[in-house]
């Protein structure tokens, strides 16, 4: 097994592209990321998508966006985990390259949500979750998450004003971050007064679903040098899945999938939480932000928040998340999400993240599938 | 009528859903408030409900008290006129939400108000005739009204479900039953239309008191009894006063008609009608009463049944949700919540 | 038209029937050929009382395609008295009346409607425990 590195990144703005189609963007990330690298060609491409299909009609994905990406004839393949597809298919380049079978990989997640309404869009996303005895119910990907936050709230006895400071801390980081969507900080009281998706989901707990493209070149780490002046070293990369349904879990306010991916990644890398110096985590809800910094051993059970309120999850803080405004400020371009969570990394342990710049070496990254059914962990060094 | 074997009611259960609209509130929005009110108020079914929801929990409420398996029952037919298909049997939908599939036979009946009873007729004959031992009759019902209308102060949901079977398991056994039909269009609708048309007060003596009348004359001659032998009496209930005036009529008393009389509070829940108040008749039975059930169905005809109370009522009562508590469990509604619920905003 | 998906899971979701496990003896909804508890095969059929109680809740004001009609409405899992969790609409309740804790019971209703021409397609749902049995 050989390491991997990633030596090019690209990445679009998040956020409503009106003018860009879904292969419009994807080209833009890959030109983006593999003149970041200077090359020209890869041995293989893999594209994170989840909702080209139902939203714009388009399947095989690998074989279009190679193409259009000036790709042509290459190994290329669509990689789908829901909300997890981009780190899925950063996971899929990474064993190309580790494996030794390829050498240079593009790894691309796209996603185009504002081609549809935002009702048709809602429902596509609730794919995620168990057609036949969740999403069948008209329980949505908001929803869902709101009764894992009332039931939090429940055991764990918070508030929903607990939970604030994850989105107050992600709109503050969106606000130095180009290619956000969210470009504004926001106050506890808009918080509180944010309109109701799915109570106790309000408007500020959930991240915004966009239109986005992101995109990182991989090659062995004994040939990056030659290629990146800063190239990132992936040390570990680790996946994990638990039951589909939130009521099949055996836990249903724990993330074991989260974990046991975490787990594999820490034990690949040799290292702990106290080592990680910043965690772009899945915020896709606030909830969630709190639950992944419990599985991934931040925080005790139940005291996700307590850790957001103590100010350790800020740029100065013990452990920086969402420092380039994470899903809730940047914007969850769903397949997608997981490839800027890894630019962003490459971006910070590069030391190019500019005003939001956190000072460490060893960062990690975690993409969730759904509810939880998915996670993908990768910790990344400088 | 009488079948050769002696039958009876083994189980019933009612459903009439949680919301009302007063009859306040439809004077209000079309009459400024003065209009002569027939009813108090009257239920209305949730955007979830319909006919089939309606007719599977009362059908659950009468096997809890039957005390039969689903899978004993050879028949379960529904009597409405707002089934939710026009072809696809809302029977087949209760039989399988039921458990009484495969081997069951299943059909959708239509006689107006009567749908129900004319069913239940049916199932006296089917177990009658030993061609089966038990049998499921349902009249349901969430009719609409016309928006204005007369009937909108009374057009309602609601209903009961009769298990038939042989007399030796009934809580309630037939004496005998009549049916008096002729072809007197008092109300009617025409495929495609939302509403139903009627003949005003021409619904009343050529049509309700007429074939009223004329079954349970025939019944009560039949059976050589008189009001006097009757504990209860249950009439079609379109409104508060139809149901008094033909207990007035026919020689009946305001006690004998009271537990029965529910549609000043529920409205006229249609083909389920006498049969709901039939329910609440059985919930409060005592061994030994006779009580009358006759059903009015425009188009037009009359069923008209004598059932005499058994000593399995009072273990089989309690075993379901009474009538009253479901007439208890309210939450009113204004017009605007109303129009919503029964889908009379244009949303197209 | 989506009529063969639906009609499959019918009994399921107009009855709440689910399974056991003939090896574990676990109860098992919804019904799946591998057990979760133990991953051997082979169930029996098995039906549930409809019992529970509301484990979580959350009241849904942005609805996916399909089911706006019937917008705000309140989602649960809900605890079955047997043990398993499931996912469902509560029907018969005011949005702000629903607690962690609340006793329900199943009824069937309509899930959604294929259009005005299409399939009706109902299901389970709870509502809090009516009162008026002695069961």
């Amino acid at each position: 097994m050989r390491e991997v590195s990633i030596v090019g990144i690209g990445q679009t703005k998040a956020g409503e592209h009106w003018e860009r189609s879904m292969r419009d963007l994807a080209v833009d990330a890959i030109s983006a990321a593999l003149k970041d690298a200077g090359l020209e060609s890869a041995d293989a491409l893999y594209v994170g998508n989840m909702l080209s299909g139902e939203l714009t009609a388009q399947q095989h994905l690998g074989a279009l966006v190679a193409d259009w990406a000036g790709l042509e004839g290459i190994e290329a393949v669509r990689v789908e985990g829901a909300d997890a597809s981009g780190a899925l298919a950063v996971r899929q380049g990474y064993l190309g390259v580790a494996s030794g079978l390829q050498d240079i990989v593009v790894v691309c997640g796209v996603e185009k949500t504002t081609d549809a309404d935002a009702e048709t869009a809602l429902a596509a996303w609730s794919s995620a979750l168990d057609a036949e005895y969740e999403s069948f119910h008209g329980v949505t990907v908001s929803a869902m998450h709101g009764l894992l936050m009332r039931r939090y709230m429940h055991e764990f006895e918070v508030s929903r004003e607990d939970f604030a400071p994850f989105a107050l801390n992600a709109h503050k980081n969106g606000v130095n971050n180009p290619n956000a969507m969210f470009r504004s900080a926001i106050t506890a009281e808009a918080f509180v007064k944010g309109g109701m998706l799915a109570d106790p989901i309000g408007m500020f707990d959930a991240a915004p679903l966009c239109d986005g493209a992101a995109a990182v070149v991989l090659c062995p780490s004994d040939r990056a040098g030659r290629i990146a002046s800063k190239p990132v070293r992936v040390r570990a990369s680790g996946v994990a899945t638990d039951r589909l349904a939130l009521h099949s879990r055996r836990d249903p306010l724990f993330l074991q999938a989260a974990y046991a991916s975490a787990l594999k990644a820490y034990q690949q890398a040799g290292v702990g939480p106290s080592d990680i110096k910043l965690f772009e985590l899945h915020d896709s809800f606030t909830v969630m932000a709190a639950l992944s910094l419990e599985a991934c051993g931040f925080a005790e059970r139940g005291k996700g928040t307590r850790l957001a309120q103590e100010g350790a999850i800020t740029l100065q803080g013990r452990i920086p998340i969402s420092t380039m405004g994470g899903l809730k400020a940047r914007g969850h371009a769903v397949g997608a999400t997981g490839v800027y969570q890894i630019v962003e990394l490459a971006l910070q342990l590069r030391g190019e993240a500019g005003a939001n710049q956190v000072s460490g070496s060893l960062g990690m990254a975690q993409n969730i599938g759904g509810s939880g059914a998915t996670a993908v962990t990768h910790i990344l060094e400088a | 009528m009488k079948p050769a074997r002696d039958v009876g009611i083994v189980g019933y259960g009612a459903y009439v859903p949680r919301y009302r609209l007063p009859a306040t509130e439809v004077s209000r929005v079309w009459m400024e408030g003065k209009a002569g009110l027939p009813v108090e108020e009257k239920s209305v079914p949730g955007l979830d409900e319909d006919t089939a929801t309606m007719a599977i929990e009362a059908a659950r409420n009468a096997l809890a008290r039957g005390g039969i398996a689903p899978r004993d029952l050879r028949a379960v037919w529904v009597g409405s006129e707002s089934h939710p298909y026009a072809v696809k049997p809302t029977s087949t939908i209760v039989a399988e939400a039921i458990g009484a599939t495969p081997r069951v036979s299943a059909g959708d009946w239509e006689f107006a108000c009567k749908a129900g009873t004319e069913a239940l007729q049916a199932a006296f004959g089917l177990v009658g005739s030993h061609m089966a031992d038990y049998a499921l009759a349902i009249g349901m019902d969430t009719a609409q009204g016309r928006p204005g209308d007369a009937l909108e102060y009374t057009a309602a949901a609601g209903g009961a479900a009769y298990i038939v079977g042989p007399r030796e398991n009934s809580l309630a056994y037939l004496e005998g039953s009549y049916s008096y039909v002729t072809d007197t269009p008092d109300f009617f609708r025409r495929p495609y239309q939302h509403y139903p048309e009627h003949g005003g007060r021409f619904t009343g003596e050529p049509a309700y008191f007429k074939h009223t009348t004329g079954s349970v004359h025939a019944l009560l001659e039949e059976l050589g009894l008189q009001p006097s032998d009757f504990a209860a009496a249950v009439f079609h209930q379109p409104n508060a006063k139809f149901p008094q005036r033909a207990a007035q009529l026919l020689g009946f008393d305001k006690d004998q008609i009271k537990l029965g009389l529910l549609s000043p509070k529920v409205g006229n829940v249609y083909a389920g009608s006498c049969l709901l108040g039939l329910s609440a008749v059985l919930d409060e039975a005592k061994p030994g009463d006779r009580i009358l059930l006759a059903s009015f169905g425009s188009g037009a005809g009359s069923d008209a049944f004598s059932f005499v109370v058994t000593d399995r009522v009072t273990e089989r009562q309690a075993l379901a949700p009474k009538t009253m508590a479901y007439i208890a469990r309210r939450k009113p509604v204004d017009y605007a919540l109303y129009a919503r619920y029964r889908k009379k905003l244009q949303m197209h | 038209m989506n009529v063969p998906r639906f009609w499959r899971t019918e009994r399921t979701r107009y009855g709440l029937v689910g399974e056991v496990c003939r090896v574990c003896h676990e109860p098992i909804f919804p019904p799946r050929d591998v057990c979760p508890h133990c991953t051997e095969a082979g169930q029996d059929v098995h039906q549930f009382s409809g019992k529970g109680e509301v484990y979580s809740y959350s009241i849904v004001y942005e609805a996916p395609a399909g089911y706006t009609e019937n917008q705000p409405y309140t989602v649960a899992l809900v605890k079955l008295a047997e043990g398993p969790l499931l996912t469902a609409q509560l029907t018969d309740v005011d949005n702000d009346q629903v607690r962690i804790g609340m006793p329900v019971e199943m009824v069937t209703r309509k899930i959604k409607e294929e259009g005005e021409n299409g399939l009706i397609v109902y299901g389970y749902k709870f509502r809090p425990v009516l009162g008026g049995a002695s069961a």
